[in-house]
């Protein structure tokens, strides 16, 4: 992998009828301390409002808040749009509070990471730039 | 999924696809090679957008203003780029780019493209990108690029030789008219907007603003194009449709009294010019081997001046360049 190949970029939003977002505005914060350039999307996004912003800014993580409860169809329907656009490259990670047995759910949708409440600011930071690095280090066909 | 090659990237800008042009604007900002060679294929099918560019203090309005204009422009419509750009933090390196929540609204539409930025260090409203994503947007076939600056202050004013109609929003409330006397940001506007309209003190800003433009009209020769000033409130829907007629008037102008050409001469000039500098930054910036940190020393033990060490290392970059050549 180059060196400074670019800045990683990360696209956070809060999809349906959930306006807590004091939550997703930390990890603005703390991403954007850890040198990344975060886009804020804002509250209130619908799925198909979520993935065309992030193709067009042709981000690297999707990160997507949630605190209402209706992360597995939510998601769903955000993996769904991203495979109908057929963007496989972006990394796909939930935010907020999310139980146990929903977690297997989140990842065959296609969720690398799931942050909740006790997830720390660095741990946070490792999290987005190891999934980055391993994304990147899968062999690209090209030469 | 498989990597696109450039041709296959410039094929997918000329027809307009999204992915294509989210890719290739991620090239440019990362300065990679074949990004270069791509958009040097683009930059062949450029020149029929309209490049209008939107500056302003912080909390002006910017974005939310951008938004307004650009649902007028698709009601009217024309297809719209567009490219926010937000600073980045001199601290850490990241940056928040807050700008697209104002404009979800737009966001959906297939004839909107936006697009994010971070300075990334560069000064002037703008990042070192912008114009490589105008000529992106332009070659795909958009008619409008509107080019959102950082909130801008007194003279950070790049955006006047980067744009071909530049639109600068003074908002009530942010200062008197000594500010804008003091501001060089007043001077390059061809389009003025006062937003925020709906507050009862915007009529002060409009009155300052009026005062400040009818001195400068009685200062200079023949000014053949008197910017306007257009009071705008998204919340009522007032001045936006003016706003989209006066950008129009003003390319018109611009084409009938052959100011187009001039203007497209000298932002290609400061492009140039920018990209230089650059690139002559870059590779002292990758020169960690010493070179500078030699000529460092001399210049902190007084042996030398900063300016003798300067063109010690043009000298040597010369010379690296005849041997590459070579």
């Amino acid at each position: 992998m180059e060196e400074g190949a670019g800045t990683i970029r990360v696209l956070l939003c809060k999809v349906g009828l959930d306006g807590h977002d004091r939550g997703v505005k930390v990890v603005a914060r703390v991403l954007r301390d850890a040198g990344m350039d975060v886009i804020y999307g804002g509250i209130h996004r619908t799925p198909e409002e979520v993935v065309s912003a992030a193709v067009q800014e042709d981000v690297d993580v999707l990160g997507i808040s949630l605190l209402s409860g209706a992360h597995v169809p939510l998601f769903s329907r955000v993996s769904e749009l991203l495979e109908k656009q057929d963007v496989r490259d972006i990394i796909l990670v939930a935010g907020g509070l999310m139980p146990d047995e929903d977690l297997p759910k989140l990842k065959a949708l296609g969720v690398a990471a799931v942050l909740r409440q006790d997830t720390t600011p660095d741990e946070i930071v490792a999290i987005i730039r190891r999934l980055v690095a391993d994304r990147d280090e899968r062999p690209a066909p090209r030469g | 999924m498989a990597r696109a090659t450039p041709k296959q990237l410039v094929a997918e800008v000329l027809e307009g696809r999204v992915q294509g042009i989210a890719r290739l604007i991620s090239k440019a900002e990362a300065g990679d090679e074949d990004g270069q060679e791509a958009l040097a294929e683009v930059f062949r099918h450029t020149g029929r957008a309209h490049i209008v560019g939107i500056t302003g203090v912080p909390g002006s309005g910017k974005s939310t203003l951008v938004a307004a204009l650009t649902r007028e422009l698709r009601v009217s419509g024309k297809t719209v780029g567009i490219i926010a750009v937000d600073p980045t933090s001199p601290f850490s390196g990241g940056a928040i780019l807050g700008d697209r929540i104002r404009m979800a609204e737009v966001a959906q539409d297939s004839g909107v493209f936006i697009r994010s930025m971070a300075t990334h260090g560069a000064l002037g409203g703008l990042a070192r990108a912008s114009l490589d994503a105008a000529d992106v947007l332009d070659a795909a076939g958009f008619d409008i690029v509107l080019i959102e600056t950082v909130g801008v202050g007194q003279d950070e004013v790049d955006i006047v030789r980067a744009a071909q109609t530049v639109v600068v929003i003074s908002a009530p409330g942010l200062g008197d008219d000594i500010q804008a006397i003091k501001a060089g940001i007043l001077e390059i506007a061809d389009i003025h907007v006062v937003s925020k309209c709906d507050r009862s003190d915007a009529n002060d800003t409009v009155r300052a603003l009026r005062g400040m433009l009818k001195l400068e009209v009685a200062l200079s020769d023949a000014p053949q194009w008197a910017p306007p000033v257009i009071r705008t409130s998204v919340p009522e829907d007032l001045g936006i449709d003016k706003l989209r007629l006066a950008i129009a008037k003003h390319r018109r102008h611009l084409e009938s009294s052959g100011r187009m050409d001039a203007r497209r001469r000298r932002i290609m000039e400061t492009r140039i010019l920018k990209t230089a500098e650059d690139m002559i930054r870059n590779r002292f910036e990758n020169r960690r081997d010493g070179a500078v940190s030699g000529l460092l020393d001399r210049v902190l033990a007084h042996e030398l001046n900063p300016y003798g060490a300067a063109r010690e290392l043009l000298t040597a970059l010369k010379e690296e360049g005849t041997h590459e050549a070579a």
